[in-house]
């Protein structure tokens, strides 16, 4: 018998890492692509294999990154195939790109496990959030699927599938649900080695191990088989599915009896007699146990079945543990089968009660009526008063068959109506909530809060955080939970003891105080002093303050955080505050734990960063006071409304809710059908994040246009115009002569939307015009956001209404290009974003006719995260059609629209081409011979097809007239551009790329290239550097990355630049104009700094100078149409190399790092990269020479 | 020919040391040092600022940009032994200390009071025969006076003597208003050497863009009497040995710097421009001059041009002044 060690180590950890730390001791080789949520697993798995640290049996699993799930899926099948145990880590799409392989794994009853941190699969839109729909989309592969609902659970189901796998040869997918559990932080007991040993069957083991192919013992696998006999063979492995179940529970027995959380297939909680029973899986079910805990104890006749082993599906045992008694059933499904009969856990169910009563009538004593309805759908909330509902259901006259619970369904009627704060939680559980900022340390000071607590107290803890759909400067809401037993409460924080309001302005833009108990602790970060903080709030904020008798404290943090070093990092103040007032600790026992965890944690990074921290937790308490309740003499501040009333309807009705945190109460009928939101939204949504911005000094402004070209928010911007349109400029509005010579006599002005603009100061970086007498200055400046919001924010009204310049009147250098409408402003991207100046300057060249196939990753987010999209239109109604369809599939999502367009495009031109006669014959010619390259080309066609418009009425046939009117837009060219990061370009979707760069069509591609997937937390891709430190390259990369530009241009007739704005920006126009009017495939490369490069983005454009001048990222352009005129097709825009790599090199954390972990490794791979960077130039430099003595060009 | 020189307790086998330079930062290099002949090595220097800054920079540019988004909770892989503090440093002495047998003096640069005075005796630790501290400093500050400067540093001085047992060498620059006072004021904190002295690197200016350019010029000889003058003065009125650095080019620049008093002969510029042989050249032609002059020791000379065997320091100095200024007049 196997029994826990006395006290069981406990651990205060996220799901991911709960099940990291058992899949690493049962694994030997675990190959991986990171996708979220599950990327964190993967990632633990990587860092203890560098670290040396050893599995059950000793060795060191092989941690392999692969170019997709697909080849994940590949390369573990062939490890087992092998004989080597294997494990991944995957969700949502990537779960389905491994769903090939899922069948030829269980085909060969091969033991393996793969865990899925389960998430809603992209259909209207993209959802990283949790729910079932990818697992239940592999639910026939044959895989066995294990469901987890809770940290401790998925810790405990993974080593039982682990163990199960063996013995049953049946593969096992444990599932748990995405952020909810997976990056959910809760206290759990760790199993011991000695129970992860006696989960494995070791006579099993030997089996497997021999099973793995070898010439020694060899035989053929994967044969194809005929009508003859491949039915049998499917039927051949049927009774390893039917003993499945009784290795699991032995499984679970084993389990059970060491650490005494004992598990069964299916678990049944609540009364023993009850009439209704829910029917669910995932962390819905504790929610739904605790809400039926608490129903019990009010006297109704509830219960609940948990669902642990779903596939196989097991009846008799299903039927064995579901009361006699019950009367309905009520089946809860996390996932959606639009136009089924219902959804799969449900259809389940009913086939197994039917099964089972026409087996035996008398199983139960009435044969229940058995309803289904969907939950938590991409991580909606499931809370116990949503649980209660379905309760309450089974208890109506007629509970509908059919039901969605935790949303407002106006239009198919099918929610169902909950209590929003049932509350059913213990007194004894102390609840917070804390609303901060990304960057001002929130989330992290609350993780280390509740591993104090969760280790080191005899409290149990849990933790769970909600960001912002921005990828930075956004709202972070950590709900932290503390009591005397486990916390089981997957849900948000309600009726919180204490809250957090890390951010003066949060408190009166979001619904901040809804969640505060009465009487609650409100812990204010205030620039005010003592109670002249009352004077900056709301009376609509005042009043809940008051209502709800709030004890309030108020601490200038950012005052504190300045005098001790700390910038704006206000974490450890805020979370010293919270342990001295919460009392969950003594004052000064937490006090030294928590510089017992800033050691910790800083230590090794830097006694300087220790004492930092030592000094804002010395100084925080001084700064912390209590404040009376506003009397009732103190009147707030009007409140701003968060979206003008001019705004349209929809941004109005639907978008202003979820700016104000209030999405969740949207209906049904609100959303759009399909998916589609308007464009042109991100103007609405007036963030205020920047804590200084730009402002112009006219005085030395060369007119050069350099900060409007690399704003990455497009919210620096330069007009010329007409004196007279000053007339009713406001007063403090500047400009003055503009300085073109073409162009005398008007007048030139810069300026800053003040509300939009993140404060990255990259302009100010850019800026080449100095103040003479004090050259400190420049011609633009940061100035404090405060002083001068107001005042540009008028300024910025105006120059809005100043009129665009004609593009008839521009040519195409980059200054005047800067003076085009960006169709593509306020994204959501991180400050000082290097990928975001080449979008919007796309948008500025080819904005009124482009089409955007954009890959999943950063410019997806930025570009098509909700609430608002940053892609806009110009005054016709034109601009930007864009799109996200996957990641992997990208390129020939294009390429398919690109066929779409060409095919409207050839059928509008053969109707007009047979009613010629009809039409006007000249003007139909013209319209077909046209050329459509330039502006001035396509503005033409326009006029043309203005005038073709006005005449297609007399085309005899109306159902060509009719078919020509949805088509006729199309006779304007248009320009299709396939976007998307390193990530998608060279990894995953590089088999689509290159097959759409070989189809000859005309086509352009833009590859924002930051060398690493910086969407997902910055994991290596092909186009990492060598020498770069990067998740699964923790040593620092050995290779040098994939030369992807030259790889196309092979082919010969694909058009490729490498490009980088911040080097020569001119280069960059001139490489996308080529590329556009190529008339066959482009690709552009161009150099992105990002966050994951680890060094101030304000440096962002001089690190790309010394990128190219150091020859690490040489820029160049080929152009097959060179060729024909006897020049070669490479040209190379780049200098001779003038700095050396490790100049570069030294500028950035990547490279950094590995110089501080391991400087020797980092000399040599830095050695490298300059011998190869020396090769490149020479190669390059070849290619770009012209051909003598007759011989053919490059090409 | 006896060349050996007492310095921080060692008896140098010869005055010529390896000053603080890149040059031992390369094992190969350390060893063509000693085997040129260097007394001892000095190592780069250590700056306080750089740690600090590198410390906080992976603070600001790393960390403030985690726990912002859903998807991406961090950028960068977790690496346990990934140290941005003084590691590395230590780790180099170590290896230093293996490569050589001559003394290995760590350089550490710093001058405001701090916690990385523990790097001392974590220098101290990892083998370090002695310690030089750096003094490096601009008093840019109106608002500090020069002696609330030179309490700070002398703070600075006694915060490293207290942290370690292996003797402490003080490089100063020359900018003190009383440097002979500040010397003694270092001397009654039992500092064990004074090495005159530290350069500054001067800025440039760059007319066409209007910004400070660093500039890193190597020392000439011409900065050698300066240094002369100050070895000369503090000769016989301190305890701690003096060490000569700067604007040393040659070996009759070491019998200067000896006879001025100084135990220890710093080379750094001639030895990056000329590379390690070259100490080996000055030692043969040190020899080859004390033969000539018929000098036995360098001990017969040491001191015998500094002030105090040549009266009184100030009137002396005057004197010399004076004689400087009518001679340009006559000239």
């Amino acid at each position: 018998m196997i029994k826990a060690a006395d006290t069981p180590v406990k651990a205060t950890v996220d799901g991911n890492e709960a099940v990291a730390k058992v899949a690493y001791q049962f694994s030997e080789v675990v190959a991986i692509y990171p996708i979220t949520p599950s990327s964190p697993m993967a990632e633990l798995a990587d860092e203890w294999a560098s670290k040396g640290q050893e599995n059950l049996w000793g060795s060191v699993p092989t941690v392999y990154e692969m170019q997709s799930e697909g080849g994940a899926a590949g390369a573990l099948h062939g490890a087992l195939s092998a004989g080597a145990l294997s494990t991944t880590f995957t969700a949502s799409q990537g779960l389905l790109l491994m769903i090939p392989n899922m069948y030829k794994i269980a085909g060969e009853l091969t033991p393996f496990v793969m865990h899925v941190s389960a998430r809603a699969l992209a259909t209207h839109a993209l959802s990283i959030f949790g729910d079932h729909s990818d697992v239940m989309a592999c639910r026939q592969t044959g895989f066995a699927m294990l469901a987890s609902g809770s940290v401790q659970e998925a810790h405990d189901m993974a080593g039982i599938a682990h163990g199960a796998t063996l013995p049953t040869r049946i593969p096992f997918l444990h599932f748990f649900d995405g952020f909810r559990t997976s990056h959910e932080v809760n206290t759990i007991e760790v199993l011991d080695q000695a129970v992860l040993d006696k989960l494995v069957d070791p006579e099993a083991l030997t089996a497997f191990r021999k099973s793995g192919m070898t010439p020694d013992a060899p035989n053929v696998r994967g044969t194809a088989q005929n009508p003859d006999t491949f039915f049998q063979a499917r039927e051949a492995a049927n009774h390893f599915y039917d003993r499945c179940g009784d290795k699991v529970q032995e499984a679970m027995d084993i389990l059970g009896e060491a650490t005494g959380r004992q598990y069964h297939l299916f678990d049944y909680v609540g009364d023993p007699e009850a009439e209704e029973v829910v029917v669910v899986m995932g962390s819905g079910a504790e929610t739904v146990v605790e809400t039926a805990k608490y129903l019990n104890t009010q006297g109704r006749k509830v219960g609940v079945i948990i669902v642990r082993l779903y596939r196989p599906f097991y009846t008799e045992r299903f039927i064995e543990a579901l009361p006699k008694t019950v009367k309905r059933i009520a089946v809860l499904d996390r996932t959606k089968e639009a136009g089924s009969l219902g959804e799969p856990l449900y259809l389940d169910v009913v086939g197994a009660i039917d099964s089972a009563c026409s087996q035996n009538p008398d199983t139960f004593a009435v044969r229940p009526q058995i309803i289904g309805g969907r939950y938590g759908l991409g991580s909606k909330e499931f809370n116990p008063g949503m649980a209660k509902a379905v309760f309450d259901e089974l208890q109506a006259d007629t509970p509908k068959p059919r039901f969605t619970v935790g949303i407002l369904d106006d239009v198919s009627g099918l929610s169902l109506a909950y209590e929003h704060e049932l509350d059913i939680e213990a007194d004894d559980v102390f609840r917070a909530l804390f609303f901060g900022l990304g960057s001002d340390g929130t989330v992290g000071a609350n993780k280390n809060t509740i591993k104090i607590i969760g280790t080191e107290t005899e409290y149990q803890a849990q933790a769970y955080f909600v960001y912002d759909s921005k990828k930075s400067g956004g709202m972070t809401i950590s709900h932290l939970r503390f009591g005397p037993d486990t916390v089981h409460a997957p849900y948000l924080v309600q009726n919180a003891k204490f809250v957090g309001c890390h951010q003066f302005s949060f408190l009166d833009k979001f619904p901040v105080l809804d969640a505060a108990a009465k009487g609650a602790v409100l812990l204010l970060n205030s620039p005010y002093e003592g109670e002249d903080t009352w004077n900056h709030l709301s009376e609509e904020t005042l009043g809940v303050i008051r209502e709800k008798e709030l004890k309030c404290y108020i601490i200038d943090a950012y005052k504190v955080a300045r005098a001790a070093g700390m910038g704006g990092r206000i974490n450890t103040i805020m979370q010293t505050c919270f342990f001295a007032i919460s009392g969950i600790l003594d004052k000064d026992e937490a006090i030294a734990k928590i510089k017992d965890t800033i050691q910790k944690t800083y230590g090794k990074k830097g006694e300087a960063i220790v004492q930092k921290n030592f000094a804002a937790v010395d100084q925080a308490l001084s700064g912390l006071h209590e404040l009376p309740l506003p009397g009732a003499a103190v009147k707030g501040v009007e409140l701003i409304p968060l979206i003008p009333e001019h705004a349209p309807e929809f941004v109005r009705e639907v978008i202003a809710p979820m700016l104000e945190q209030r999405g969740d109460g949207l209906p049904v009928s609100a959303m759009p059908l399909d998916g589609r939101w308007p464009s042109d939204t991100a103007k609405w949504e007036k963030r205020n994040i920047a804590q200084e911005i730009p402002i112009w000094d006219p005085s030395c402004c060369t007119q050069c246009m350099k900060c409007v070209t690399v704003c990455p928010h497009a919210t620096i911007r330069g007009k010329f115009f007409d004196p007279e349109e000053l007339e009713k400029a406001p007063e403090d509005f500047q400009s003055v002569d503009f300085k073109d010579r073409n162009l005398k006599g008007k007048k030139f002005t810069i300026q800053v939307a003040p509300e939009d603009c993140t404060g990255c100061s990259l302009c100010v970086q850019v800026c080449p015009a100095k103040n003479r007498k004090e050259p400190k200055f420049k011609a633009i400046n940061m100035k404090p956001h405060k002083d001068f919001k107001d005042v540009e924010a008028e300024n910025w009204d105006f120059f809005l209404n100043l009129p665009n310049p004609d593009k008839k009147d521009l040519d195409m250098k980059i200054k005047s290009v800067q003076f085009r409408q960006p169709y593509f402003e306020f994204n959501g991207a991180c400050q000082g974003c290097g990928e975001t100046p080449y979008v919007k300057l796309l948008t500025q060249l080819f904005g009124d006719r482009l089409l955007i196939a954009n890959a999943t990753g950063c410019s997806s987010i930025y570009g098509g995260n909700l609430p608002t999209t940053p892609y806009t239109c110009d005054s016709n109604g034109r601009g930007p059609a864009w799109s996200n369809s996957l990641f992997e599939d990208n390129a020939e999502f294009g390429l398919g629209i690109r066929l779409g367009v060409e095919k409207r495009k050839e059928i509008a031109e053969s109707i007009i081409t047979r009613h010629a006669d009809a039409l006007d014959k000249e003007l139909i010619e013209e319209i077909i011979a046209a050329p459509q390259v330039t502006d001035e080309d396509i503005e033409l066609q326009r006029e043309r097809v203005e005038r073709l418009k006005s005449l297609v009425t007399q085309i005899p046939d109306a159902r060509d007239a009719e078919r020509l009117g949805s088509l006729i837009d199309h006779l304007v060219e248009k320009s299709v551009w396939i976007m998307g990061g390193d990530g998608w370009a060279y990894d995953i979707g590089f088999g689509g790329l290159d097959h759409v760069l070989a189809s000859g069509k005309n086509i352009n591609v833009l590859v924002l290239d930051t060398e690493v997937y910086s969407n997902t937390g910055g994991q290596q891709s092909k186009s990492t550097p060598i020498g770069a430190v990067a998740k699964f390259a923790a040593g620092g990369k050995a290779i040098g990355k994939k030369d992807l530009g030259l790889i196309a241009s092979e082919y010969g007739h694909v058009y490729v630049a490498k490009v980088s704005m911040g080097y020569r920006d001119s280069q960059v126009v001139q490489a996308m104009v080529e590329a556009a009017s190529y008339p066959g495939p482009s690709l552009v490369i161009a150099y992105s700094h990002c966050i994951a490069h680890g060094y101030s983005l304000t440096h962002g454009i001089d690190q790309q100078k010394l990128a190219v001048n150091s020859g690490y990222w040489p820029i160049y352009r080929f152009d097959p149409r060179n060729v024909e005129e006897g020049k070669p097709a490479f040209h190379l825009d780049s200098p001779k190399p003038r700095a050396s790599v490790s100049e570069y090199m030294a500028n950035e954390g990547r490279f950094k790092m590995l110089h501080l972990s391991n400087p020797e490794r980092a000399k040599q791979l830095a050695k490298m990269a300059q011998r190869m960077v020396d090769e490149r130039y020479v190669h390059y430099k070849a290619l770009s020479t012209p051909p003598t003595n007759g011989e053919t060009p490059a090409s | 020919m006896d060349l050996s020189s007492p310095y921080l307790g060692f008896n140098l086998k010869n005055p010529f040391v390896a000053g603080a330079s890149p040059l031992a930062d390369n094992l190969d290099s350390v060893r063509r040092l000693e085997d040129a002949g260097a007394a001892a090595i000095v190592m780069r220097s250590l700056f306080v600022e750089q740690i600090i800054h590198q410390q906080t920079g992976y603070s600001a540019y790393v960390e403030s940009v985690e726990e912002s988004y859903a998807e991406a909770t961090t950028y960068f892989p977790e690496v346990e032994d990934f140290a941005l503090g003084p590691d590395q440093y230590l780790a180099h002495i170590q290896k230093v200390k293996q490569a050589v047998d001559v003394p290995v003096i760590a350089s550490i640069n710093g001058s405001e009071t701090g916690d990385w005075f523990q790097y001392a005796r974590m220098m101290e630790e990892a083998g370090a025969d002695a310690l030089e501290l750096n003094l490096y400093f601009l008093g840019a500050d109106p608002e500090i006076s020069g002696s609330a400067m030179e309490d700070r540093l002398i703070k600075v001085v006694a915060g490293i003597r207290d942290r370690t047992r292996i003797p402490v060498a003080v490089k100063l620059s020359p900018y003190y208003s009383s440097l002979a006072h500040f010397a003694r004021s270092l001397d009654a904190l039992r500092v064990n050497g004074l090495v005159l002295f530290n350069r500054f690197y001067q800025p440039d200016i760059d007319i066409e863009n209007l910004e400070v350019t660093p500039t890193l010029k190597l020392s000439s000889s011409e900065e050698l009497l300066l240094r002369l003058r100050w070895i000369a003065i503090l000769y016989g009125k301190v305890d701690a040995d003096l060490a000569l650095s700067g604007g040393v080019h040659g070996a009759m620049d070491a019998v200067k710097g000896t006879m001025a008093g100084a135990s220890c002969i710093q080379v750094v510029s001639a030895l990056l421009r000329e590379g390690p042989d070259t100490l080996k050249r000055y030692i043969t032609e040190l020899q080859h001059w004390l033969e000539e002059f018929e000098y036995e020791s360098l001990e017969e000379m040491r001191g015998n041009m500094s002030h105090m065997r040549s009266g009184d320091a100030e009137a002396i100095e005057r004197t010399n002044y004076m004689k400087i200024i009518q001679s340009w007049k006559t000239s």
